[in-house]
């Protein structure tokens, strides 16, 4: 059994929305200063599935991959800590700015190079964009099935089960490898690496790999989707604060503007 | 020519959702030529004929659509696709549009927006905003393929009212390259409001103290049959449930009033709330980033705030 565990590098999202800019002309988020990238949360869950795999059958193997520049080196080195065996970090120039397809392209012309692989996990979306898409697309291009949403992932006899969660519901849907997954945060947290592991993690292979070692020139990557504008949504609402001298009167102020605003 | 907006409606019990009359309403004020739908599912006919406002309604009634598949789904919705040969194609940012369109999209060679919350003709073409980064930005989009698909969030858009019902045409699909399949269905048991579905959403945040804190949420709640909410923190101590987590990791809501009840509004918190209509913020910190997104507020501590709003509102419900 070989798993590919594709995780993305981004800016950490855990700060406070008043340290988070936009450079407008660029484009891009301007990366808070002091702030290290972190791996994208439901990514890291992705690599918790894949090594509750490898936990219950020790002879599986998990690569961990990653599309962005050098520093997503880290982002692989923290799935290695976490247990992968191998590590493949695609970088190129022309890998900048690509859309969702794009980066599946690459994503599946790197596994289709590794040759054997079974099962592709991804966390359900990255939390920088919020798509959700590259998963499905990996799927398509790969020519396997997909199963989204994932709250447990287990193999056995070349099929994998996959409970789905949905707001309604929870489903258990049977796939055949090889298949991708994508990975929601009730599977659980990602496992914490003792400090002996993230030394061993340092040990491990990775290739680093360029569009051209995957086989890929840069026409095949023009974005289908444009980025025509990134901003900050200037918030129009002022808050309007209750006066009162006591805690009853702000909240019979607040009753009153809410039935005023036909709230309740 | 492509030509047209081609939106997927969806039948629940029979009944057509509101998100559809969403859809159908924003692809009608689009105006980029005839609106119509698909309807894919088992047994799904007698609904095809409620929905209103779309031309033409293609349905594609087959036992492998009992069950939402993303194989058998995609391949329903992209031989209809194939035969509409619509310009847009706007789907619902639901359970099983999140999941269809880009699986669509990569089947018809083109890309998909997902969870946006506003479209826009310009030059002949779809643009879309839709949030990133948690909610802390917003991305506009375009499309250099056709057809442009998007996902538009549940509530974002006005529902189309009236309009007669469109001329209904049955679509053939081949389910046999259909690889996976669901083998069980639990429902999640919740009580009272779902929390996605509420309209009123009163959430707690560690400031709550512990779970006794969130009595009079609940019971603020109840008076407002709204549903409770809570912050990360307060699922990750286990005072609430995690399936009541609001936010990046947790459930994304929008209901008319959001009331956040000593909740800071951390990135991560906002990322669920953000789409709310209406937040009011309880907090003693007047400095607390959730008055940057709210409406009203009340500065102060919720141990004598929350049971004097309960009061407050019982007795001006009371005066009708």
């Amino acid at each position: 059994m070989h798993i590919v565990v594709c995780v993305k590098q981004v800016p950490d999202w855990d700060i406070p929305p008043s340290s988070f800019k936009v450079d407008e002309g660029a484009k891009k988020v301007v990366p808070p200063a002091g702030v290290a990238p972190v791996v994208s949360q439901f990514d890291a869950i992705a690599v918790e599935a894949a090594m509750r795999i490898k936990d219950a059958d020790a002879s599986t193997k998990v690569t961990v991959m990653s599309l962005g520049p050098a520093t997503a080196r880290d982002a692989i080195k923290n799935g290695l800590a976490m247990g992968a065996d191998e590590g493949a970090l695609l970088t190129d120039d022309v890998f900048n700015n690509l859309d969702s397809l794009g980066t599946a392209n690459v994503l599946a012309a790197a596994i289709k190079k590794l040759g054997d692989v079974d099962l592709v996990l991804t966390g359900r979306q990255a939390v920088d964009w919020d798509l959700g898409v590259t998963g499905t697309y990996i799927a398509e291009i790969i020519g396997a099935p997909v199963v989204t949403f994932a709250k447990s992932v287990t193999v056995s006899g070349g099929n994998v089960t996959v409970e789905r969660v949905l707001p309604d519901a929870v489903e258990t849907v049977e796939s055949p490898l090889p298949a991708v997954v994508t990975v929601s945060n009730e599977l659980g947290e990602p496992r914490y690496p003792k400090l002996q592991q993230i030394m061993a993690a340092t040990k491990k292979p990775m290739n680093t790999w360029a569009a051209a070692d995957v086989g890929l020139d840069a026409g095949a990557l023009a974005p289908k989707l444009t980025l025509e504008a990134l901003y900050v949504p200037v918030v129009d609402t002022k808050v309007e604060l209750m006066e009162g001298d006591t805690p009853e009167e702000q909240a019979m102020a607040l009753a009153r503007r809410l039935k005023e605003a036909k709230l309740i | 020519m492509p030509n047209g907006v081609l939106i997927l409606a969806e039948a629940e019990g029979g009944e057509i959702v509101t998100v559809t009359k969403e859809l159908i309403g924003a692809a009608q004020r689009l105006g980029a030529g005839p609106v119509s739908a698909m309807l894919l599912g088992s047994g799904v006919e007698a609904a095809a004929g409620k929905i209103t406002g779309a031309e033409k309604v293609y349905v594609v009634d087959d036992p492998a659509l009992a069950q939402y598949t993303n194989d058998a789904y995609t391949q329903a919705a992209a031989a209809v696709a194939q035969k509409a040969d619509p310009a847009i194609v706007l789907m619902g940012q639901t359970n099983i549009g999140r999941d269809l369109a880009p699986a669509l999209a990569f089947k018809l060679g083109t890309a998909v927006a997902m969870d946006t919350i506003a479209l826009e003709m310009k030059d002949g073409g779809l643009h879309t905003t839709r949030p990133a980064y948690g909610g802390n930005a917003r991305a506009v989009n375009g499309f250099s393929t056709t057809p442009a698909i998007a996902t538009v969030r549940p509530k974002s858009q006005d529902p189309v009212e009236g309009g007669s019902a469109g001329a209904v045409e049955k679509v053939a699909f081949d389910a046999s390259g259909v690889r996976t399949k669901v083998t069980a269905r639990t429902a999640a048991t919740s009580e009272g409001v779902r929390l996605e579905d509420a309209d009123v959403v009163i959430a707690g945040g560690r400031g709550l103290g512990g779970p006794e804190g969130f009595a009079k949420v609940e019971e603020l709640a109840k008076l407002l049959n709204g549903a409770v909410g809570a912050s990360r923190a307060v699922a990750d101590l286990g005072w609430r449930p995690v399936s009541e987590q609001v936010g990046l990791t947790g459930k994304v809501v929008s209901p008319t009033l959001y009331v956040a009840v000593a909740i800071s509004g951390a990135s991560q918190h906002m990322a669920g709330c953000s789409g709310s209509k209406n937040i009011v913020a309880i907090n003693k910190d007047a400095d607390a980033n959730i008055f940057k997104a709210a409406r009203f507020g009340i500065v102060g501590d919720f141990a004598t705030v929350l049971p004097a709003l309960v009061e407050a509102i019982k007795k001006v419900k009371a005066e009708g």
